[in-house]
């Protein structure tokens, strides 16, 4: 058992899904052609100026209310300096003093135990470029695409004080971006961000110890192993009388450790200073008041309407919201079957066993969840078997045709075959004389026996109530 | 045909009525370029084939009857100015082959009407400085006398104006930069309200100080190049989105009854001359019937060093991106912090690499408060001390500059003498203000001209205008034996 308890404190960067840059009308499309998304506002030539993009500062209070922070009445920005070929203009424009959102707070859940994690502010800003270096022929390039797509920095207190914690943040944050519509949050894509100040000290210890950051935590396992391996490298230190020293390292994801980037003697000094070129902002109580209002249903309030209105269980309200993509896909089901509770069972229990498997993706799925919901109520119906149903499900997946369609052109249906289910069923009792006589001796439990044998051997040719109609009469016979 | 001090309206009336085509007024103007620029060194670059070929369209425009203001009028514009696949240096080795890929907004308006561009003005580096002196490319003279400066920024502007090597010209103001070669030349030019005309395409030198504005024989034709380029911007947060008067509206209206405001603090440290000729020049107003009021502004003492504070600043900031990476002066270095201290040591000039450093020490972490936001203090008390004098005045009458124009290399030594001397406009510039300076007088030695500056309220450009007017219209200009 380690003698020290570590501390952590989170800067999370994440674009905006705005259409347009934040300074210029630009597309803010992730990736593109190198430089093809650029103008010269964006790109610094002299004499341009930046423009407010408006939707992103909507989107920036959006963000501030959804993590319940206060949203300053009064707003800036200010230019941070510091010389970087991805940055074409030499400064950042981002805010210092007077960030739209300050002290808010999240909810989590992490091992069981409900947590509040302190936001300490939340700031709009300018992303910066991308940086290609060609080792073969020594040159780098500069693309300048992601230069002015609009960044919200969201620092929290140092409140943290396990990696599941971190990570049940991260996750908490995702969704609640996700479903406001502020961030995509594609960790993979860079779209969120996130770099990691920790520290440990003794337990018990009053006082913080010395921290560094962590950079470059490119997925939520990267997080958490880069955390777990910084703990170790400082408590190996701090065992050896050694001390930390503050800095920013670097996760090196294929070496498994954390490298030393430049120590707080070599930290710039951004002489941040008011930018001239965009007048502070005011913002009236009616404006906050009608972007406050348009932020659509967050998570804890569709789980709650699922289970409160809907009769979901608990465990499968969670399982779909947990998914952006998978409750919106939901809803649509929804919307054009109302029987929730099936629908939940059949995206539970079907749609996300293939996901899990890979035979699904939610990115690029070809099934709409209307027609999926069109599934669920022709096997609510008894149109189609159960294992019918799966592989018409199969088919809509591969192709995006609609069920009735693929039942129809593959013979799917479950036909009212009287003769044929007679003849089949008196068959099995002829052949099955021992259950038989088990049945007839009181053991309800061997019915779901005859119940596997008729449904195997009809091949969805009589719908399960016919046929446990059918059972159930011969059988007492 | 005699081209001296030809006014744009006059110049209107000869292209309407045929008397003259857009392309024989602009080869005019083009010879007389290349005849005497060679000894003047006004333009950085003539936009010679351009020219023609823009008066030959501005001459169907005005066949067509559909002819506006400057349609066909050669104008010439200072060189931080951008213009769409023309030079733009800022007179500084640093953008000495940059050719931008945009117009600036005044030009895209300037373009509207169809105006004919002859060239790009000289100017000090990036702006910076009051004698054109520090241009990489061509350090202007005074056509009132060759060995003297022509002042600046806009130098090349007002030099080329009143050596009638255009009629007018746009130059920009960021502490004086219109108004003192303005004066320096004999010629009139406005600095207008902050705001009142965009900024984007303008080469920033202090975002919050830039504005552009016209360099002209007189008021009258500032007035008409005014209505040509104000106006809000949504390329540029800062213009304001208001109404535009229509700025030749006054002219000619009678000034009696205006208050005048002399502030007290603005005469005392200037040449005796200079006092004495802006004193008569406020007696000629008052004989036409405006009361003169007098008045203080003792925060006037404050005024140089918190505009050098922001200045240089913003200054620092704004001319970080020149870093020989994407364009502009390349220097060598096998790192990426070599290349970009080699190619700004090199490609920057001295008064340029001063103000940067001046602007840096001036926000670095320590010295913030003591300095940057210090001045942004006094810019409010500055701002509060003129919103008292305009409870008691329409307008402000200051001298525009301590001396006439001084002898090239007299001030190379002592930076801070040559900032001093811009103690009587820089003040516009911080309250935002519209400031006109036009000819009073002339020294009885050497006969060169004394400027004196009308100071207005905040977009009361109209104001100004009239009362230079006004002035003018009692005044008869000598134009230089150049």
């Amino acid at each position: 058992m380690s003698q020290y308890y570590p501390t952590m404190g989170l800067e999370i960067h994440a674009e905006l899904l705005t259409k347009s840059k934040v300074f210029c009308t630009c597309s803010a499309e992730f990736g593109g052609t190198p430089n093809s998304r650029c103008c010269p506002v964006c790109s610094g030539l002299p004499g341009t100026l930046p423009v407010l993009n408006q939707k992103a500062v909507e989107y920036i209070i959006k963000a501030g209310y959804v993590m319940n922070c206060e949203i300053s009445r009064f707003t800036k920005w200010d230019r941070k300096n510091y010389f970087y070929p991805d940055l074409p203009k030499a400064y950042q424009i981002s805010q210092m003093p007077r960030p739209v959102c300050l002290s808010g707070n999240v909810k989590i859940n992490a091992n069981g135990e409900d947590k509040i994690i302190r936001i300490n502010r939340i700031h709009l800003e300018e992303d910066a470029g991308k940086l290609v270096h060609d080792d073969v022929n020594r040159i780098s390039l500069a693309d300048y695409n992601r230069c002015g797509i609009p960044l919200i920095e969201i620092v929290t207190e140092p409140d943290f004080h396990s990696a599941d914690e971190v990570i049940a943040f991260m996750e908490k944050v995702r969704l609640l971006l996700q479903y406001a519509g502020i961030c995509d949050c594609k960790m993979e894509q860079g779209s969120i961000r996130c770099d990691v100040n920790i520290s440990i000290a003794p337990k018990g210890s009053d006082e913080l110890g010395t921290r560094t950051e962590l950079k470059n935590l490119n997925s939520l396992k990267a997080i958490a192993k880069a955390i777990e391996i910084e703990i170790d490298r400082q408590e190996e230190l701090l065992d050896n009388g050694e001390s930390v020293v503050q800095e920013t390292r670097r996760f090196n994801e294929a070496l498994g450790e954390t490298v030393a980037m430049r120590s707080k003697e070599d930290a710039h000094d951004y002489r941040y200073f008011p930018d001239p070129d965009i007048p502070p902002i005011i913002f009236t109580e009616e404006e906050l008041e009608e972007i406050k209002n348009s932020i659509p249903e967050l998570p804890e309030q569709r789980v709650e309407r699922y289970v409160n209105s809907l009769g979901l269980k608990k465990a499968d309200a969670d399982i779909i919201v947990n998914d952006k993509r998978v409750c919106d896909f939901f809803d649509e089901a929804l919307s054009a079957y109302d029987n929730p509770k099936a629908i939940a069972n059949y995206i539970v229990g079907e749609l996300t066993r293939r996901i899990n498997l890979g035979e699904a993706d939610m990115d690029s799925l070809k099934v709409s969840g209307k027609d999926f919901a069109r599934l669920v109520e022709l096997l609510q119906t008894d149109k189609l078997s159960q294992s019918n149903a799966k592989v018409v499900l199969g088919k809509m997946i591969e192709t995006g045709e609609k069920p009735d369609d693929i039942a129809e052109k593959d013979d799917l249906w479950i036909k009212e075959d009287n003769d044929l289910l007679a003849k089949t069923i008196d068959e099995i009792i002829a052949n099955n004389p021992k259950p038989v006589e088990q049945y007839k001796n009181g053991d309800q439990k061997v019915f779901g026996f005859f119940m596997g044998q008729a449904n195997k051997a009809l091949k969805g040719a009589a719908s399960p109530k016919a046929i446990q109609e059918y059972l159930k009469k011969k059988l007492s016979e | 045909m005699d081209l001296t001090r030809a006014k744009i309206r006059d110049l209107r009336k000869m292209l309407d009525s045929g008397e003259i085509s857009a392309a024989e007024l602009c080869k005019e103007y083009l010879d007389k370029i290349e005849e005497k620029d060679n000894s003047l060194l006004s333009y950085i670059t003539v936009t010679k084939d351009e020219a023609m070929k823009t008066a030959e369209n501005a001459q169907k425009i005005i066949n067509e009857g559909k002819a506006s203001a400057l349609t066909g009028i050669p104008l010439a514009i200072k060189d931080n100015i951008c213009t769409d696949g023309i030079k733009t240096t800022c007179a500084s080795k640093m953008l000495g082959d940059f050719i931008p890929p945009y117009n600036a907004t005044v030009i895209e308006k300037l373009n509207e009407q169809g105006y004919v561009l002859l060239g790009k003005t000289s100017m000090d580096e990036f702006a910076m400085g009051g004698s054109t002196q520090t241009s990489a490319f061509a350090k202007t003279k005074n056509p009132y006398d060759l060995e003297r400066v022509p002042g600046g920024s806009s130098g090349g502007s007002a030099a080329a104006v009143a050596a009638s090597l255009t009629p007018a010209a746009l130059g920009s103001d960021t502490g004086g930069s219109i108004r003192q070669p303005a004066s320096f030349c004999g010629v009139t030019g406005i600095k207008p309200t902050y705001g009142r005309v965009s900024r984007y395409g303008l080469v920033a030198f202090a975002s919050s100080l830039d504005q552009i504005g016209p360099i002209a024989n007189d008021a009258r034709d500032c007035a008409i190049l005014l209505n040509a380029i104000c106006g809000g911007d949504r390329h540029d947060a800062t213009s304001a989105k208001i109404d535009t008067p229509d700025f030749t509206e006054k002219l000619g209206q009678p000034i009696k009854g205006m208050k005048i405001a002399l502030p007290k603090e603005f005469y005392d440290g200037v040449d005796d001359t200079v006092r004495a000729c802006v004193t008569d020049a406020a007696k000629e107003l008052e004989k036409q019937g405006a009361t003169l009021v007098e008045c203080s502004m003792p925060g006037l003492k404050y005024a140089i060093p918190a505009y050098y504070l922001i200045a240089c600043a913003e200054a620092a900031s704004n001319l970080s991106r020149f870093d020989g990476i994407k364009y502009g002066y390349r220097g060598e270095g096998r790192t990426y912090n070599e290349l970009i201290i080699d190619s700004r040591n090199k490609g920057f000039g001295e008064e340029v690499k001063r103000r940067i450093l001046l602007g840096n020490y001036a926000l670095s972490s320590g010295y913030y408060d003591a300095y940057y936001k210090k001045a942004l203090a006094l810019k409010q008390e500055i701002i509060k001390e003129y919103n008292d004098i305009f409870e008691q005045a329409d307008v402000i009458l200051t001298p525009t500059a301590p001396t006439p124009a001084y002898k090239i290399g007299a001030q190379d030594n002592d930076p801070v003498k040559m900032y001093l001397a811009d103690i009587c406009t820089v003040t516009v510039n911080i309250a935002g203000l519209p400031g006109i300076s036009t000819t009073c007088g002339y020294t009885a030695d050497a006969g060169l001209p004394i400027g004196m500056s009308l100071i207005g309220k905040r977009f009361d450009e109209q104001t100004i205008l009239q009362v230079a007017d006004a002035f003018e219209q009692g005044f008869v200009p000598v134009a230089p034996k150049f």
